[in-house]
């Protein structure tokens, strides 16, 4: 929960600073519904996310330097600098992608539980979705599919309760989680989406019933982002009221945690002060491995569409720029 | 054997050949469409639930979205799925699947997704069946870079082209034409491939380069048979894949004729013949000695009735009329009986 705060918070600074292209969603204030659903799955197990896109993989157990400079577009970055903030893969945690189009990689997810059924390897697949995805119908044929199908795949609801600066319940009918009810499968709402322990008992279930073979799952969980919706997004109305925010900043899941652990006896308030600087310093070097690191070479845009090269009609090399004319133009 | 067949013996082949290949679709454990029985072999080993079963013989539900979607999801973690989407028109349902997904996944993931996954489709145009089932969507699709592109026009070529298709490890599209289906010829009982971006020369001429896609081809070579009777010599070109396309084989054949017909069925704004038209026009400006003529179907939704519709394809004498024209022949000597 630590690394993907302290990540977030320092790409929100890069944003500001201007040392990212683009722009950035961060998931402060929804780390312990990443965090408890990510430590759920296996090593081996299959992810895929969205456009509040960092923390999954870190939950994964991505590598911090490789996603950073993946922010920069950074030719060290964990897509080569192709994907950038809303679209961080990492396959060799099992993270297949997040997606910058709302709902569409819960297919993705699905498909992947196909494959670990055909193939019998008992892998489980995870999508991540806000309550905004919910009301995209491929939701609904996907969990149809996976329900006849007893696929092994968690359908995940980070119910952060706004799609953008909509509130929630003025766009979705219902209660999420019931919506699995009409497809047969079990659909729980974790009220307490701050409370780690909690989103992770409701995962860990889901993920023990899609190994047994038992099929699929819908876990809603209701979490609250505490940053504007994109990094950088500067809206002249405020859509969130005043003390529902203030209420929900009490409600700091890491806060809460370390009280836990203390209070528990399971560390010292020392121990993890010592935790946090370790997690700072993890950040740090992430940050100096996007700073020193490369850009890519201005030819590999024409890499990567297919696994066999063909051209020159289709991919011209002709007007590629030369690393340097490339590099001057961005200001490197 | 018949179009038809051949796809069910390249899908046969396939599945033999290596576990990881499944068939998905709407129907496709009946043998709805055709292509997953066994043919001759049927009475004797059933269709292909009976042989391969359910866990690789997979009937869908009727959601083309999560279709695709799952399709590429799994073909990105160890299977080769072949998905049978049944009419082309009913892959618009997943056009984000299709393009977000499909598409794009390899490529903004650096490399590390591969998508080794076929789509197929069939287009049922020239059958009456009206707007909704009688689309040759392939120009929209060549329009997003990541996909393959496939337009069989012969039983040879369905299968060897489907065989690359299914060992391809990028996504690729297959746009049948249902008129072809029936079409009977000689194919090879072993297995063979044709490699993507290789035209076939499929007659040979010195006056007028036609290249015709689906249903053109036949089309094409009628006409190009009538005309030899009134001493034009057509040479016949079918590129076979539009996405990778064989440009050079094109080019060559413009150098040797220096005249350019493109027949194809697919609407003419946008479409395969304007972009076959543009390449000829940007690379062998020179060699041209008239312009260019698409015979291609208006910007039209499709009638349905027989009356309306007939018209609006490639045919033979609208392809016939077209190489006169380019040609430079007096169309009142040239007419054809």
């Amino acid at each position: 929960m630590l690394r993907i705060r302290r990540f977030d918070e320092r790409a929100s600074k890069m944003v500001k600073r201007g040392q990212i292209p683009g722009t950035v969603h961060t998931s402060i204030g929804q780390e312990a519904q990443v965090v408890g659903a990510t430590m759920a799955l296996g090593d081996d197990d299959y992810m895929t996310g969205n456009h509040r896109s960092h923390g999954h993989p870190i939950g994964k157990g991505s590598p911090l330097g490789p996603l950073m400079a993946e922010l920069v577009g950074k030719g060290t970055g964990v897509c080569g600098g192709k994907g950038g903030s809303l679209h961080l893969a990492d396959f060799n945690v099992g993270s297949l992608g997040e997606s910058g189009i709302v709902g569409s990689s819960i297919p993705i997810a699905t498909g992947a539980a196909l494959s670990s059924k055909v193939l019998g390897n008992g892998r489980v697949s995870l999508a991540f979705f806000g309550d905004g995805a919910a009301n995209q119908g491929c939701l609904y044929e996907a969990m149809n599919m996976a329900g006849v199908w007893d696929l092994p795949v968690v359908f995940l609801c980070e119910n952060n309760q706004y799609a953008l600066s909509t509130p929630a319940h003025t766009v979705t009918s219902g209660v999420i989680a019931e919506r699995a009810a009409g497809f047969g499968i079990p659909g729980v709402r974790v009220e307490d989406g701050q409370d780690v322990l909690a989103v992770f008992e409701a995962v860990s279930a889901a993920v023990e019933r899609a190994r047994r073979g038992e099929g699929p799952s819908l876990v809603e969980v209701v979490t609250y982002r505490f940053n504007e919706h994109s990094e950088g997004l500067r809206l002249g109305v405020d859509y969130r009221d005043a003390a529902e925010k203030a209420s929900w900043l009490e409600k700091d899941p890491i806060v809460l945690f370390r009280k836990h652990l203390v209070a528990e006896g399971v560390a010292t308030d020392d121990e993890l002060d010592a935790l946090e600087r370790e997690v700072d310093a993890e950040v740090e070097d992430a940050f100096e491995f996007s700073q020193t690191s490369p850009f890519p070479d201005p030819s590999v845009a024409f890499a990567d569409l297919y696994t066999e090269p063909f051209g020159p009609t289709h991919l011209s090399r002709d007007g590629v720029q030369s690393a340097e004319q490339a590099h001057a133009e961005i200001g490197v | 054997m018949s179009f038809l067949g051949a796809i069910g013996a390249a899908q046969k082949e396939a599945m033999d050949a290596d576990e990881r290949v499944v068939i998905i679709g709407e129907d496709v454990e009946a043998n709805v469409y055709g292509t997953t029985g066994a043919g001759k072999s049927r009475k004797d080993k059933g269709d292909f639930l009976q042989m391969y079963g359910r866990n690789r013989i997979r009937n869908t539900p009727i959601s083309e979205e999560v279709i695709v979607g799952a399709a590429a999801g799994a073909a990105m973690t160890g299977l080769r799925p072949i998905v049978d989407l049944s009419y082309s028109s009913f892959l618009y349902m997943a056009m984000d699947q299709f393009v977000n997904q499909v598409a794009k996944n390899r490529y903004m993931f650096g490399g590390q997704a591969s998508m080794p996954v076929v789509f197929r489709s069939a287009m049922f145009y020239g059958l009456n069946t009206g707007a909704h089932h009688s689309d040759r969507p392939y120009p929209m699709f060549m329009n997003v870079p990541g996909l393959k592109i496939v337009v069989p026009a012969s039983p040879s070529d369905a299968k060897g082209l489907l065989r690359t298709a299914i060992d391809s490890d990028d996504p690729v599209l297959t746009f049948e034409a249902c008129q072809l289906w029936g079409l009977k010829e000689e194919v090879e009982e072993d297995e063979y491939r044709i490699p993507f971006g290789v035209a076939r020369t499929v007659r040979e001429g010195t006056d007028v380069t036609v290249v015709a896609i689906a249903t053109a081809v036949p089309e094409a070579v009628k006409a190009a048979d009538a005309l030899a009777a009134e001493g034009v010599s057509v040479e016949v070109i079918d590129p076979r894949t539009l996405v990778p396309l064989d440009s050079r084989a094109v080019l060559e054949s413009v150098a040797k004729t220096g005249r350019l017909v493109v027949a194809d069925p697919a609407h003419k704004t946008c479409g395969a013949a304007a972009e076959i038209s543009a390449i000829v026009a940007e690379e062998a400006f020179d060699a041209l000695k008239a312009p260019i003529a698409r015979v291609v179907t208006p910007d039209t939704q499709i009638p349905f009735s027989p009356a309306l519709e007939k018209q609006l394809y490639p045919a033979r004498d609208s392809i016939a009329a077209a190489v006169r024209r380019v040609a430079g022949a007096r169309p009142r000597e040239l007419a054809l009986s």
